[in-house]
């Protein structure tokens, strides 16, 4: 990276202070995210719930990274990071759960086949 | 004459030799802590496959081992963990402001936060270990916390029900260690700000160790449903 005039150095002048009622705010948004999530997973809502608790959480999250950690004011490259570590994380565990709801019941069958084989054949 | 003795005619002496300003080192420390950062978030990725496919394979485990898990504790964990996040805010906004009391002050209430998560934290570990809700092969739960349970879940008992725990003791002890690590750092810049080492020209380490604090914040928020509520 160079020393463009939109480079590194832009911050130079001043540093971006966080207004309080921006933190106040997200810390407030943030608590009442808790309690809709808390009062939502009290109603039975069958597999939604795990999904709309991971919502709430994936909003909370982004809250969080917004203000508190302040990206929103930054440079574009600190959210690609974070951006593109999350992205790996969710296909690590989209796909090994694809494959493992996929193929986990033939590893189920191939098992219990396998167990009355053993079982048929007699001791020696 | 050592690096320290050269005069420095305007030079901060927090300023790193390599770097040409006091901004362009607060860059480069960003872009290093949001690496560290990405490297965390896969860290516990693979965590969170583990408890994923499990979840998968056996969601009867999951609705029955969350009885043990109290989730008014566990709200109140979250709701200290966002004080907690909040006030470290406030840190780095009082560092770039030159309030040196208001600094001093966010950075003890961080880490005080801290200590009653970990204190909340203890209970529950206490509170299970006591009554045999260990990982793995080690689970026996006591006559005592089964009869507690609800009538529906005390006649349909799932096999393995230590993978469970295995599972939540592996990813809340890891974000725990997080969080005592945290402490620790907390206590070493209000150390720090006590020699006035922070202010608005140099306030790297209370931004980068804010960063690192919201991030063990945001996992915990990821633990918090996926533990104690679904």
């Amino acid at each position: 990276m160079n020393a463009s005039p939109a480079g590194p150095d832009r911050h130079e002048e001043g540093t971006h202070v966080l207004p309080a009622r921006v933190l106040l705010g997200t810390a407030g948004a943030l608590l009442a995210l808790t309690a809709v999530t808390v009062v939502t997973s009290r109603i039975d809502l069958g597999s939604f719930n795990v999904v709309l608790a991971l919502s709430i959480a994936g909003a909370k999250a982004a809250l969080v990274a917004a203000f508190f950690m302040h990206l929103r004011y930054e440079r574009p490259f600190q959210t690609v990071v974070l951006v593109s570590a999350v992205f790996f994380a969710v296909v690590l565990v989209g796909l090994v759960v694809f494959d493992t709801t996929r193929y986990q019941p033939d590893v189920r069958e191939a098992e219990a086949a396998a167990r009355s084989r053993a079982a048929a054949v007699p001791a020696r | 004459m050592s690096a320290e003795e050269i005069p420095a005619a305007g030079r901060s002496p927090f300023l790193g030799v390599q770097f040409p300003s006091m901004a362009r080192q607060l860059e480069t420390a960003k872009l290093g802590t949001w690496l560290f950062l990405g490297s965390e978030v896969l860290f516990f990725g693979g965590l969170f496959t583990a408890y994923a496919v499990f979840r998968a394979n056996h969601p009867d485990l999951f609705h029955y081992a969350h009885h043990f898990l109290d989730w008014r504790l566990g709200a109140l964990n979250t709701t200290v963990l966002i004080g907690s996040s909040l006030s470290a805010a406030w840190a780095v906004r009082a560092a770039q402001r030159d309030e040196q009391r208001g600094l001093r002050a966010a950075l003890l209430v961080t880490l005080a936060l801290a200590g009653v998560f970990m204190g909340v934290k203890a209970l529950e570990y206490g509170h299970k270990l006591h009554n045999g809700i260990v990982w793995g092969a080690g689970y026996r739960p006591s006559a005592e916390i089964l009869a507690a349970l609800p009538e529906a879940a005390r006649a349909a008992t799932p096999d393995h029900v230590g993978v469970f725990y295995s599972i939540y003791y592996l990813m809340t002890g890891l974000h725990g260690i997080h969080v005592l690590v945290g402490m620790g750092l907390y206590l070493w810049l209000w150390r720090r700000a006590r020699a006035g080492h922070f202010g608005p020209g140099y306030y790297v380490p209370v931004d980068m160790v804010a960063l690192y604090w919201h991030i063990v914040d945001m996992i915990w928020i990821f633990l918090f449903p996926l533990f104690y509520l679904v």
